[in-house]
């Protein structure tokens, strides 16, 4: 159904939208990200520079970006689709030449006001193209050989360029992303079946692969899986990140030491405790309380995601609203088993509570969609 | 565009079915998620805290000492001061401003420098000390440790900076350390730890730069035990630093002192080298600059000012500075000569003032012409008009090979900032650098060192030890490093025929002994130490025809910068060589006049070990001499420098 028949039932229009917006979705990100605030507050020792602050502003900054994306009518940002996605490839491509190099990536781009990621910016967009795409694709061509290379193409592009880079969590998490929104769409299980055979064949091929001369992974990235399938072999080296983050978090126990006593913390036993590893903090200070909390609260925004997917009887809508609350998914769930051992350290930051500004602003105009997608759905 | 109602229906009942599947299989890794959670955090917990309360051991980095600098004789000329400082930690000091209002009643702060650290408090973590005041005496620090309760966070410390005690006498060879800049990190790309300690001082400049790698030496740990809010209790075990490695230059410190005291008040460069080792004995370079001043960071306006200098005191003119060698390069353009047996010794050129070459006319520097000169003669007098004879006869890739084997246009490695290569054209450099074709004047004017032709003062010292030698000396600055040798520059015989050798050795004797040499002035008179030398007076201007014909400009009648530089290169003694000493004066005026007294003096010196007696200089300068050496200020090679009260 296209937008043409709504205007024969009822969409909310003018500030009547403000109504009709998902407002305990906004209280839940609010809830994330005070979490992130506090957490912040934490690993700076109790101070507000140099992290809450920078966040805040960005989540007061985010707020205001999702409100407005809301207000836009969805079927406007469908229309957009195709450029947003091409602007993020321009920008992942430019970040190529004038990017910063920082940790031997070469990642953001600075625009004066703000230091972008496109990366972070492609993993939405992304999705949005896919969901527009198979809105606009007849139901019975989707699992058309012909009509599966289109969306692999708009999947695979983004990846080369951010792996690139390099970013093997980014990588992943757009395939897995995209590939979620292709399953939604309907396309036929066997697509699926033959890439996890591929996906088998070509890990194998990559562990062969491993001291011939055409070996396919660089070496640090093989000595990752090694100390991520046994980190006792290098406790000082390679294996310290995850030693270090697993102690924190059993250490935490069930109720956590208290606020700003965790030790693992305070004593920099932590890498990158205010991005990627912000989570062991939160459980070694509030201890499987806090942990299990901030898991729900993850849970309940994805649930929100779901519920507006499935009451809006627009596919480009529900596809979207879907594709975000699973990239979302990805996001803290990757994160969460990396600190707690069950995934390699792939540099994926946990959503709203990590510090990073473009992660922060692109989550909360995507939830924007999101919201939009609930206001404009006819009542 | 517009669907059949059903397909959309089949649309969203397949989404639904497939969102269905997804969103269980989403709970369901939540749900592993939270059994991992659990398992870490409930089931095993008693492990992981007994392990966390293991953790408090924390590794520190010891930073190693650098390895010091020793003259010839074992002289320092870099040393490891020790150096007391406070430090804040800003969590521990509450209200900062305070504090840092109450300490400024004890220490007194320059305000730049107190501006400095507040920064650095901000943007560090709370926990991190910060330096606030470097360089402190005994009493101010013992001052701090007495009110210490009333000056929470504040910490007296000990820690070793770099001490230079011959000051600007060493400012160009040795250098100066400072601390790592962001610009060094990426400048250097070197991954070694230590360079992240805050404060850590590396070489910028001079030996301290290019031997940084082995000056630095390597980081030591220690294990320390720190409580839960990471304050030390107990240091558990510690591996030393190794310390860098000490070196030995080929330098005699109390020769470098008189040199650069001898070349105070000119912008000159002087070099005194070792004919048969190699050895650089003295290179000195005026104005000087006080290294002191860059260790712990140099204000704004005396940095300002050393830039703004027109004598360049940060430059080391000795070995980067690049000049027209002028007369002094006579020498190589007569052995080209000769070498290529286009010319005998005892043949002569006349000279009437000027020669006519391609309708243009080349000037002898005596308008009224030397006569009829043989090589002899030529050097001797300096007579213009042969050597553009020479230049044509020979041609100039054979004076270009010649100045290269004599060491010009050569670059000698040795660790020092910016060593220059100078010039030796050749045709091909004029086309790939000008655009243009090389003309008969272009080796006119290199044929007496004009022109295109560039040698730094290292580069005529070189030259002179190996006339002397007639082998290929190459200088060496570094004489041992951990107390292991570094080979000599002695070199390989050269291959010159021995008799041109001594021909160009006995012109350049009479050049200061005879009575018509252009040096005789400044002659020794003490038989055993007799020098041999050149005069060189190089133009940087050019002289136009209307000019000569109403007089060429006296340099004294010239502003400072439009004056001839002038050079003097020698070696001595006369009969058994032992050392080759360079003078450059810029814009000095003439080499005779100029420069040839102060190579004297500095061969006196050398040869003497120590300031020379009257008797070897001619008897109407004796009272004069005294006179100057009397003025001289030399340090004291025990207790160079008075420190300040420096414990």
């Amino acid at each position: 159904m296209s937008y043409l028949e709504y205007t024969v039932k009822h969409v909310p229009s003018g500030l009547r939208k403000l109504l009709h917006l998902n407002w305990a979705l906004v209280l839940l990100l609010t809830a994330v990200s005070c979490v992130g605030f506090l957490m912040l507050y934490a690993v700076a020792g109790g101070a507000w520079t140099p992290w809450v602050e920078p966040q805040m502003m960005r989540f007061a900054m985010g707020m205001v970006v999702m409100l407005f994306v809301a207000m836009v009518p969805i079927w406007f940002w469908r229309n957009m689709a195709g450029v947003a996605y091409g602007v993020s490839i321009l920008l992942l491509v430019a970040v190529e030449y004038m990017g910063d190099v920082n940790m031997g990536a070469r990642r953001w781009i600075d625009l004066g006001f703000i230091r972008l990621q496109p990366s972070e910016l492609a993993k939405i967009t992304m999705v949005m193209l896919l969901a527009a795409y198979y809105d606009w694709l007849d139901i019975r061509k989707v699992s058309k050989p012909l009509w599966v290379i289109v969306p692999l193409l708009i999947i695979l592009l983004p990846t080369a360029l951010v792996l690139k880079q390099p970013d093997l969590g980014t990588a992943i998490l757009l395939i897995a992303g995209g590939g979620i929104v292709m399953f939604l769409a309907g396309v036929s299980l066997y697509y699926f079946g033959a890439v996890l055979a591929l996906g088998a064949g070509l890990i194998t091929a990559v562990f062969r692969s491993r001291g011939t001369p055409w070996q396919l992974l660089k070496d640090y990235q093989f000595k990752r899986i090694d100390t991520f399938l046994d980190p006792s072999i290098d406790p000082l080296g390679q294996g310290y990140h995850i030693t270090q983050s697993k102690i924190a978090l059993g250490s935490g126990g069930w109720g956590g030491r208290g606020f700003m006593q965790g030790t693992q913390t305070r004593l920099n036993f932590l890498p990158e405790k205010h991005t990627d590893f912000i989570f062991t903090t939160l459980a070694e200070d509030f201890g499987f309380v806090g942990g299990i909390t901030l898991l729900g609260l993850y849970m309940l925004i994805l649930g929100f995601c779901f519920y507006t997917a499935l009451k809006t009887k627009d596919r480009f809508a529900s596809l979207t609203t879907l594709g975000i609350g699973s990239t979302f998914f990805l996001f803290f769930a990757v994160n969460m088993s990396m600190v707690m051992g069950l995934a390699p350290v792939v540099g994926v930051p946990l959503p709203l509570v990590s510090y990073g500004g473009s992660a922060m602003l692109v989550l909360l105009a995507a939830f924007g969609l999101v919201q939009s997608a609930n206001v404009h759905r006819p009542r | 565009m517009r669907r059949a109602t059903k397909d959309t229906e089949e649309s969203q009942r397949r989404i639904s079915r497939r969102a269905l599947l997804l969103g269980v299989s989403q709970l369901g890794f939540a749900g592993v998620l939270a059994a991992r959670m659990r398992y870490l955090q409930v089931d095993e917990a008693d492990q992981f805290r007994l392990l966390a309360d293991e953790n408090r051991i924390n590794i520190r980095l010891l930073p190693p000492v650098r390895g010091l600098i020793y003259d010839r004789n074992g002289v320092p000329l870099a040393v490891n001061e020790q150096n007391y400082r406070v430090t804040i930690v800003k969590e521990d000091a509450g209200d900062v401003d305070a504090v840092i209002e109450r300490l400024s009643k004890l220490i007194s702060f320059d305000p730049e420098e107190l501006e400095k650290s507040r920064k650095e408090i901000d943007e560090r973590s709370p926990f991190v000390p910060v330096t606030l005041a470097d360089r402190l005496s005994w009493k101010q620090v013992a001052e701090v440790a007495v009110n210490a309760p009333a000056l929470p966070g504040v910490t007296p410390e000990v820690g070793l900076t770099r001490y230079y005690p011959w000051d600007t006498d060493f400012a160009h060879i040795v250098g100066y350390v400072g601390p790592v800049s962001d610009y060094d990190l990426k400048r250097l790309e070197d991954p070694d730890p230590v360079l992240q300690i805050p404060r850590f001082q590396i070489g910028k400049s001079g030996i301290e730069a290019k031997l940084e790698k082995s000056l630095r030496g390597k980081a030591g740990i220690k294990r320390i035990e720190v409580n839960a809010i990471g304050r030390v209790i107990r240091e558990l075990d510690r591996k030393e630093s190794t310390p860098g490695a000490n070196i030995q230059v080929t330098i005699d410190s109390a020769l470098q002192n008189y040199v650069q005291e001898r070349l105070k008040g000119e912008s000159a460069a002087a070099v005194v080298i070792d004919t048969q080792t190699g050895d650089l004995l003295a290179v000195g370079s005026s104005p000087a600059f006080d290294p002191n001043k860059f260790v712990t960071g140099i204000s704004v306006p005396d940095y300002k000012a050393l830039l703004d200098n027109e004598r360049r005191p940060l430059a080391n003119k000795a070995v980067q500075g690049t000049y027209p060698p002028g007369s002094t390069f006579k020498m190589v353009t007569a052995l080209a000569a000769l070498e290529a047996g286009v010319v005998t010794p005892e043949e002569t050129v006349l000279c009437k003032g000027f020669i006519e070459v391609g309708g243009r006319r080349f000037h002898c520097w005596k308008r009224a012409g030397h006569g009829q000169m043989d090589l002899h003669n030529s050097i001797r007098q300096s007579c213009d008009v042969y050597y553009y004879e020479m230049a044509q006869r020979a041609g100039i890739e054979k004076i270009t090979a010649m100045a290269n084997r004599l060491g010009l246009g050569q670059h000698f490695p040795i660790p020092m900032s910016a060593v220059a290569e100078g010039l030796t054209p050749t045709k091909d450099w004029k086309r790939r650098k000008k655009g243009a074709d090389w003309v008969i004047g272009d080796s006119l004017n290199s044929a007496i060192g004009q022109g295109f032709v560039l040698a730094s003062p290292l580069q005529l010292a070189v030259m002179s030890a190996r006339l002397a030698s007639g082998r290929s000396v190459t200088p060496r600055l570094i004489k041992s490093m951990n107390g292991q040798e570094t080979p000599l520059g002695a070199g390989e015989p050269l291959g010159l025929n021995e008799n041109h050798l001594r021909q160009i050795r006995k012109a350049m004797f009479d050049v200061s002994n005879s009575k018509r040499g252009t040096a005789f002035r400044a002659r020794i008179v003490e038989d055993g130490f007799r020098l041999a030398g050149k005069t060189g007076t190089s133009q940087v201007r050019n002289i136009t025809k209307a000019e000569r014909a109403r007089g060429v400009i006296r340099n004294r009648d010239l502003p400072w910068k439009r004056r001839d530089h002038a050079l003097f290169v020698s070696f001595a003694p006369f009969d058994n060589p032992r050392i080759a000493v360079s003078v450059v004066v810029e814009h000095g005026g003439g080499g005779s006049t100029v420069a040839a007294p102060i190579a004297r003096d500095i061969v006196l010196r050398t040869l003497y070990g120590k300031l020379p007696p009257l008797e070897a200089y001619p008897k109407k300068d004796r009272w004069r001499i005294r006179q100057e050496q009397e003025k001289l200020s030399l340090r004291d090679p025990a207790k160079p420098s008075e420190g300040q009260d420096r414990a």
